[in-house]
């Protein structure tokens, strides 16, 4: 049977309009991002893609990933002035709209941000009703929703790594609700994406982060907190 | 068990079997369904409608323009215009549902109820019969939680997306769910309230998604007026007891039949109806980015 909804379905989400798929499923994207980056970036370029190409002014859209990469949440009114608040803090970004891409679903935008000489690229759907997809990670699929707690591994392809992991958060109690592993080629390295339903430990964390086949650890509690 | 919100007649069954009020049943089901305690429950609707009238403020008393020029705060025009058609009331129930659809569109703080386009309706009714009634907030959240059984209903049986089932969907979902919940206010029995739910999809049924540019402006706007009005004078109706004829599940089930037939075109596509008007036409021009670089087809990342 499929979830039901709830009452603040109906009644609800409180939110910034215009739209739910044009600002709080782009904020989304925008939060879970600069999270996978580590912090606010320095330099951002936004490509928006498809549908969104010809409408994200109209409909806010720029308002509203701007916002996110400043960390504001879904239902924060200062939203509006995103673009404003950015100048003052001279955020430094470029906006790019790019139509046909029939490899991405309609509503889709590519992140590429920088800090600290780190630079990440990610790719977030925005699925309606403010549901978010992050297809793709630095060119690995990703494919994770945000709603719960996501840990995210790059690692050496060793044998068995994927059991011991799973090893590893069982004994945090952790229940694991999703797990998917992308690879760019045989014995490349592995990106392991797993979406939690409860958080982890720092222990733990510090634990995966020692292990020497383990090359990067991201981890992203809920981004709506 | 708690009820489940399949259909009207067995809500109204289950309420009748186990002598509980339309919205208790509402509050166990959130309870059961979600593990929400009945404060918690009552807090998330309290702060619902605060932010509801919040929003009838904002859109009365802020600079409501959108960037594409067609919204330029007709609810404070409404509000403040001298010349009555009907009475004061109606002028105010039409500039409140404005208001805040207005704030909506202007990228300000609403509630989707169902649905962001349609998020005038509910604050403009419910603000509006408090208003004239002197009813308590307690009230007022009750009759929220028959809006939201309605809702959870007409949901299950036909749709509350624009996309999906046209705008009768979305304004005519949620002038069903704000009717309902002015004749619950006005002390209306369940047949009464059902009855309003069913005029009121009457009134809205075969309404198209049609919107201006693709963008949540024009006609929505204005259609959160009229939906509002409708949600009275359906309850107006429903209240002297003048029967819809057609049950309330016969007339939901005949939404969902027309939202299915309804063609992609008037489905939020911005492919037909006012949006393919000449001036439609020219405003989405004018609005949509030109400047964009398309990919050939051989040409994909
Ligand atoms: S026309 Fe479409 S977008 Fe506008 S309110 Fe109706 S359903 Fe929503």
């Amino acid at each position: 049977m499929a979830e039901k909804s709830s009452v603040f379905d109906m009644i609800g989400p409180v939110m910034i309009g215009p739209s739910s798929s044009h600002t709080a499923g782009v904020v989304r994207i925008a939060r879970a991002a600069i999270r996978v980056l580590g912090g606010k970036p320095e330099k951002s370029v936004i490509t928006f893609y498809n549908s969104f190409a010809r409408t994200y002014e109209g409909h806010g859209s720029d308002k509203a990933i701007i916002a996110g990469l400043m960390d504001f949440k879904t239902d924060d009114p200062r939203i509006k002035e995103a673009l404003e608040i950015a100048e003052k803090e001279k955020m430094d970004y470029t906006f790019k709209s790019v139509g046909n891409a029939s490899v991405y679903h309609p509503n889709t935008i590519k992140l590429i941000l920088e800090k600290e000489g780190r630079r990440v690229e990610v790719i977030g759907e925005s699925k309606g009703g403010g549901v978010i997809n992050i297809a793709e990670f630095d060119g690995f699929n990703a494919n994770f929703s945000a709603n719960l707690h996501t840990l995210i591994l790059k690692a050496d392809d060793v044998r068995g790594s994927i059991a011991y992991i799973a090893n590893i958060l069982s004994h945090d109690d952790c229940n694991i609700a999703t797990m998917s592993v992308s690879r760019k080629g045989k014995n490349a390295q592995a990106c392991l994406v797993i979406e939690m339903d409860s958080g982890l430990k720092d222990v733990t964390l510090a634990y995966i982060r020692s292990l020497k086949w383990v090359k990067e650890v991201i981890y992203i509690p809920d981004i709506d907190l | 068990m708690a009820f489940l919100f399949n259909d009207f007649a067995s809500w109204k069954k289950y309420c009748a079997e186990h002598d509980l009020k339309l919205h208790e049943t509402v509050l166990d089901y959130e309870q059961e369904q979600k593990g929400r305690i009945p404060d918690e429950i009552w807090a998330g609707l309290q702060k619902a409608y605060g932010v509801m009238k919040e929003a009838v403020e904002t859109g009365l008393n802020e600079d409501m323009s959108s960037r594409s020029g067609m919204i330029n705060n007709g609810a404070k025009k409404v509000f403040q215009h001298q010349q009555v058609v009907l009475s004061k009331e109606f002028q105010n129930l039409i500039s409140r549902a404005l208001a805040a659809k207005e704030v909506n569109s202007c990228m300000g703080r609403i509630v989707a109820a169902p649905t962001a386009g349609a998020s005038g309706i509910l604050p403009g009714v419910l603000y509006t019969l408090q208003e004239i009634h002197g009813l308590d907030d307690q009230k007022i959240l009750e009759g929220l939680l028959i809006g939201a059984g309605i809702a959870l209903i007409i949901e299950q049986k036909a749709s509350l997306a624009g996309a999906v089932g046209g705008c009768q969907a979305e304004t005519g979902s949620a002038a069903a769910m704000a009717s309902g919940a002015i004749v619950y206010c006005l002390g209306g029995d369940v047949d009464q309230i059902f009855n309003a739910v069913a005029i009121t999809i009457q009134c809205m049924l075969g309404l198209v998604c049609d919107p201006v540019a693709g963008l949540v402006e024009v006609p929505c706007v204005v259609r959160n007026a009229s939906a509002a009005a409708i949600a009275n004078s359906s309850a107006q109706m429903a209240l002297a007891n003048l029967s819809g004829v057609i049950p309330v599940d016969e007339c939901v089930d005949a939404m969902g039949e027309v939202g299915q037939s309804m063609e992609a075109r008037y489905k939020e596509t911005a492919l037909g109806g006012l949006a393919t008007t000449p001036t439609g036409q020219k405003i989405s021009k004018s609005v949509l980015i030109q400047d964009i670089e398309m990919l050939s087809d051989e040409d994909q990342e």
